[in-house]
C-alpha cells in the first residue's frame, strides 16, 4: 500500500476558511432598512440587478424579507433599475 | 386610526422648478384639507432615473411624510394618479422603526447644520 506521502494531489486541496456568516442586520442592531438609498441596497444585488439569495448574503430570513420589499420600492420609484448590466 | 405615511413622487422633467413647487404645494394642501399633517417635506431635485419612465430619463424627486386618517388616503391616492405633471408615486406606511430612523435622521442633519 503507497504511503500517504506518495499521493499527490492533481489540484492543490483547496481547504476554504469556513467564515461564519452572520447576519449584518442582528449584528449592528438596525432595524429599519431605508428603500430610499440605494447605495445600500445595491450592496445585496449581483451585476444584473437580481436580489442575492440568503445563502450568499448570510441575512436572516426575517431581514431578507425586509430587504427583498425594500428593494422592490426602489425599482417602484426607479432608484434600482430591474435588470442592468455591471450595475457595480 | 391615524398613520403616518410617507410618499415618494417623480415629476415631469419637462417643468420648471416653480411649477414643481406648485405642485408639491397644491398636495400639501390637500392633504391639509382633508385634515392630515405634513410632517417632513424633502426636495432631492433633478436626478437621473435607473429607467426610462414615459421616455424620459430624468425626474424631479420629492418626499412628504404625513399624519392622516387611514379612510381618507385614498382622496389623496386618487389625487396623485389624476395629476399629470407626476410621473410615478409611492405610498408607503411608516411602522415604528421607520419614524425613529427618519426622526434620527433628521436630528443628525440639524446637528450637522448647526455646526455650519
Amino acid at each position: 500500500m503507497a504511503d500517504n506521502s506518495d499521493i499527490r494531489y492533481l489540484t492543490p486541496v483547496s481547504v476554504d476558511i469556513k467564515k461564519k456568516k452572520y447576519c449584518r442586520f442582528k449584528k449592528n442592531k438596525i432595524k429599519y432598512i431605508d428603500y430610499k438609498d440605494p447605495e445600500f441596497l445595491k450592496k445585496f444585488l449581483n451585476e444584473q440587478g437580481k436580489i442575492l439569495p440568503r445563502r450568499i448574503t448570510g441575512t436572516s430570513l426575517k431581514f431578507q424579507r425586509k430587504i427583498s420589499v425594500a428593494i422592490k420600492r426602489a425599482r417602484q420609484i426607479a432608484l434600482l433599475p430591474y435588470v442592468a448590466d455591471m450595475l457595480k | 386610526m391615524v398613520n403616518q405615511y410617507e410618499t415618494v413622487f417623480i415629476t415631469n422633467p419637462v417643468l420648471s422648478e416653480a411649477q414643481v413647487k406648485e405642485t408639491v404645494e397644491k398636495f400639501k394642501q390637500i392633504i391639509t384639507d382633508n385634515d392630515g399633517e405634513v410632517i417632513h417635506e424633502e426636495n432631492w431635485g433633478l436626478r437621473k432615473l435607473a429607467y426610462p419612465i414615459q421616455k424620459k430619463s430624468t425626474g424631479f424627486y420629492n418626499l412628504l411624510q404625513f399624519k392622516i386618517e387611514g379612510e381618507s388616503l385614498s382622496k389623496i391616492e386618487i389625487q396623485f394618479k389624476r395629476d399629470e405633471r407626476i410621473m410615478r408615486f409611492l405610498v408607503t406606511r411608516m411602522d415604528k422603526y421607520a419614524i425613529q430612523y427618519s426622526e434620527k435622521k433628521r436630528s443628525m442633519k440639524q446637528a450637522k447644520k448647526e455646526e455650519k
